[in-house]
């Protein structure tokens, strides 16, 4: 990077804000989808709204993308760097600004970590309620760009659901608040908007989110199926009797057998293991838990078993929540998918998996949020062994495509990325790519946030969109136009 | 209304009528009569499409021809926003209005655009499910119509708004584009979230052609109790406990009015034996209160504020406030409304949104609503007015757009450049 500009951005952050080493640069090469890998000009490491407006400005004049980074535990390539581009790092905007537990909000700074924000409001008896499995590590300010879910989403909703307003640096350094600690602040909801588009819409400084007071019980229940069939005919049992879970995840035997190798979760081996949380007031836990209790017997369920204490309960998630890196034990390598589909499909999705899986000579582990339909196919492989991770790669895709055919999607919480851009071609039509690219240049006509993601293919904003017809009115002088 | 004030029409030549029955059928393109009338201007046509091609050829070719568009599903709240700046087509989705799949085993379901609330409700309730919302006037009100107006009730504090309800749309943009954002899946993060965008847009930015919802159970059994309190101060006091406490209500409001001391209704949903407990939990909870049981028709209370008897003094808004403003926001109100000698009431939801109903002569309300519209955005609220009588001086009905107006009206432009869409109704002239 010509050293001029390092030294505008060294005098916007200082010294210590500012990484050019090559050595330093690597860290940041890549996020948690490591199989891409871009090295970046210049990190920067602002500390206050000021310095980010600040970078965003320079990096405006000069045409330099910019792609803003939190935890990078992303699984999408989201904050891969661009060539010839710098990293935004918010990681040292770190402060919770403020805790409101009348009105049940919090104001973080973006490099806020997730699960700090339950940790800070827990005297309370509050939490946050998006809980990515990362969540101990990934950021506020990552989890609005992806628009991260976690387990308990099926009830409690996605961090869209939880973020309130927002303050955002848009592409050409202003600054924005949109929606508010209030409900419906006048105009369109572009706090919606903003919420899971990845960094391409601008950098997010200041976020204010909901927080939701803790239930009377939590109550915790695995079921031990034959299959991953019957555990699913379960989860459509419980769905048709009218219960909200907070939780339905599933796992089938290989996801179990790494889970147990790597945390002893104590789970049951079996072909397909159900857990199902729900949480309220314990009458109406109670009597639910009963007649979950008989839907998964009546579904093939061999053992069932309710965690007994929160130490079981929080044994119980740990397996499931580490249930990725967990595969590590079981296999060199992996590919993780986030691909979803309408839960009445998962038989029909299971029983290609299996196929491909055999046809391709690769193991696929299976975890899945289960209430929601969200999968987690684990395709394993050795990237020693020749040609194997690319056909690993081509395996995840397949299965992606088969979402797609089920009428799903291709991710449920991991975002599109870089890893997955060449599939929104096959799930949405010209149309309405076209139709979201517009939104786009409405926030960023130069494309400068986080540029190469999202969409397939990259798409020149014009500054005069669509056909300008001169209304009467603004020939007569009466109307302006905008 | 005289010439000088009328919104401007633009003359609909008779080629352009003739595209529009070429491509609609005679049958789908009518003459107005008065009744069709938007803010006092009478635009010239009716568009009824039967379908989404249909509707975004016609957009299309209304948008090619400099037509001003006005989009109507059940017409309950045409009068919604500022009125428009100009009008000549009203494109009706009243011929969109099927349910086109009711997904019951994934909890979904999609639907066009111009059907009613209450005949997609009672698809649902076919399978034991439910769209969990409250919206007013569920028989006439279509699906297009609340997602554009952002209508929500009582219901919003457990389920959350359209947007956490909305997972997929189909849109039409004036250049005749159909675009479909979200899917059918409840949880889906590819693409940017265009449900959301639209939804509470007030149809600025395209026609929402179809919808897909996630739906809930209907409620196995459900209870209500009615809180009395002595004044606002208790009534705050007792929703913020209930909020803070861990009972499971799904519904918290309170009313206040000159004439009477407040009450604060709850709602509950659950089984019997659950029920039971939350109900013990309550009164636990407010033990110095008056505690009754309540009829579900506290849960329409919203709704009985527009049956007002005299439309040319009354103006109902709608504000939002920070839950633990409410006592203070009443105050505030009193003060507006005595000050101008004006009579009130106003229904508040736990959430922090609520319904000011105001009652007196047409030239008090200005000053009663700009000083306390002031008063609600300083503590970070806002105030919208939804209905107020055409003699009234002219007042915006938004409010303070903040600092993000101008990128609104950059996506106003990718999206709708030449302002076709019910022109002048939304903040800021978006």
């Amino acid at each position: 990077m010509n050293p001029s500009l390092l030294t505008q951005f060294r005098s916007i952050v200082g010294d210590r804000g500012l990484i050019s080493s090559p050595e330093e640069l690597h860290t940041y090469e890549c996020d948690g989808l490591t199989n891409f890998r871009v090295l970046p000009c210049a990190v920067l490491l602002p500390t206050s709204t000021e310095q980010v407006q600040a970078i965003v400005r320079v990096c405006h004049r000069e045409r330099i993308p910019f792609v803003a980074r939190g935890s990078g535990t992303g699984l999408s390539g989201g904050a891969l760097p661009v060539e010839n581009g710098i990293v935004l790092s918010l990681a040292r905007m770190n402060r919770i600004l403020e805790v409101d537990i009348p009105n049940a909000r919090v104001v973080v700074e973006p490099g806020v970590i997730n699960l700090d924000v339950t940790v800070r409001v827990q005297r309370q008896e509050y939490f946050y309620a998006p809980d990515p499995s990362s969540q101990s590590v990934c950021s506020i300010g990552g989890n609005v760009a992806e628009n991260s879910g976690g387990a308990h989403c099926l009830k409690y909703g996605f961090t869209t659901t939880h973020v309130l307003g927002l303050e955002v640096v848009l592409p050409d350094g202003s600054l924005v608040h949109l929606g508010g600690k209030t409900l419906d602040t006048p105009g369109y909801d572009l706090a919606g908007v903003f919420v899971g588009s990845e960094g391409t819409l601008g950098v997010a400084t200041r976020i204010i989110l909901r927080i939701v007071k803790r239930p009377e019980c939590i109550r915790t229940l695995l079921a031990a199926f034959p299959s991953t069939n019957e555990a699913g005919a379960a989860v459509s049992g419980i769905i048709a009797a009218g219960m909200l879970p907070a939780a339905m995840e599933m796992m089938d035997n290989l996801a179990i057998q790494a889970a147990e190798a790597a945390v002893h979760a104590n789970y049951p081996d079996c072909g397909g293991l159900l857990l199902v949380e729900l949480d309220g007031p314990v009458a109406e836990v109670e009597a639910l838990m009963t007649h979950v209790d008989e839907i998964c017997r009546s579904n093939g369920a061999r053992e069932i078993r309710v965690a007994q204490s929160e130490t079981e309960r929080a044994l119980v998630w740990k397996g499931r929540k580490a249930a990725f890196a967990a595969v590590g034990r079981i296999s060199p390598n992996y590919i993780v998918q986030d691909g979803v589909i309408p839960r009445t499909a998962l038989p029909q999705v299971m029983s290609e998996i299996e196929r491909l899986s055999k046809e391709n000579g690769l193991r696929v582990a299976n975890v899945f949020h289960a209430g929601d339909g969200n999968l987690h196919p684990l395709v394993l492989y050795d990237r020693r062994i020749s040609g194997q991770e690319e056909a690993a790669l081509a395996l995840s895709f397949k299965i992606l495509e088969l979402c797609i055919v089920a009428g799903g999607s291709i991710t449920g919480e991991h975002g599109v990325g870089e890893e997955k851009k060449s599939m929104m071609a096959k799930m949405f039509a010209e149309p309405d790519l076209a139709t979201m690219q517009r939104v786009r240049c409405a926030f960023d006509p130069l494309q400068l946030a986080n540029p190469t993601k999202v969409f397939p293919t990259p798409r020149l904003c014009g500054e005069k969109p669509g056909e300008y017809v001169l209304h009467p009115l603004e020939t007569a002088g009466l109307a302006e136009r905008f | 209304m005289d010439a000088a004030t009328q919104p401007q029409s633009t003359t609909l030549t008779r080629a352009l009528h003739d595209q529009f029955v070429a491509l609609l059928g005679p049958d789908q393109v009518r003459p107005t009569t008065p009744s069709d009338a938007v803010s006092a201007v009478q635009p010239q046509l009716v568009l009824e499409p039967v379908n989404e091609q249909q509707l975004a050829d016609a957009l299309r070719i209304a948008n090619e021809g400099g037509l001003a568009v006005i989009l109507r599903g059940g017409g309950t709240k045409l009068g919604w926003g500022n009125p428009t700046a100009r009008a000549d087509l009203i494109l009706s989705t009243s011929r969109l209005n099927r349910v086109l799949e009711h997904a019951w085993a994934d909890l979904t379901v999609t639907v066009e655009a111009g059907c009613t609330v209450q005949a997609l409700q009672q698809t649902l309730a076919q399978h034991g499910q439910r769209l969990a919302i409250d919206p007013l006037w569920p028989e006439k009100a279509t699906v297009g119509g609340i997602l554009s107006t952002n209508d929500s009730g009582a219901l919003r504090l457990r389920f959350g708004a359209l947007r956490d309800l909305i997972i997929g749309v189909t849109i039409a943009l004036p250049d005749g584009t159909l675009a479909s954002s979200g899917g059918k899946v409840v949880k889906n993060v590819a693409g940017y979230d265009l449900p959301k965008l639209v939804t509470g847009a007030l149809g600025t930015l395209g026609v929402i052609t179809r919808a897909v919802f996630r739906l809930h159970p209907l409620p196995r059994k459900t209870c209500s109790f009615s809180i009395a309190v002595s004044n606002p101060d208790e009534a705050q006091k007792s929703v913020l406990a209930i909020q803070d406490s861990k009972l499971a209500h799904v519904a918290l409001q309170s009313h206040f009015s000159v004439e009477s001391t407040p009450t604060v209704d709850i709602l509950f949903e659950g089984t019997e034996a659950g029920l039971d407990a939350q109900a013990a939990h309550l009164r636990s909870l407010c033990q110095s209160a008056k505690i009754s049981d309540a009829p579900m028709s506290v849960w329409s209370a919203r709704q009985y504020f527009w049956s007002f008897s005299d439309s040319a003094e009354t103006v109902i808004a709608k504000i939002s406030i920070l839950p633990a403003d409410l006592a203070r926001t009443i105050e505030l109100i009193r003060r507006s409304a005595d000050s101008s000698h004006l009579h009130w009431q106003s229904l508040m939801y736990a959430t922090g949104l609520g319904w000011l109903l105001l009652e007196g002569s047409a030239d008090n309300f200005h000053g009663a609503l700009t000083s306390l519209r002031s008063e609600l955005e300083k503590m970070g609220g806002s105030l919208a007015v939804l209905y107020r009588p055409s003699n009234m001086p002219e007042f915006d009905a938004w409010g303070s757009p903040g600092n993000s107006l101008l990128l609104m009206k950059a996506v106003k432009s990718r999206l709708d450049p030449s302002h076709t869409l019910n022109p002048g109704r939304f903040l800021g002239g978006l």
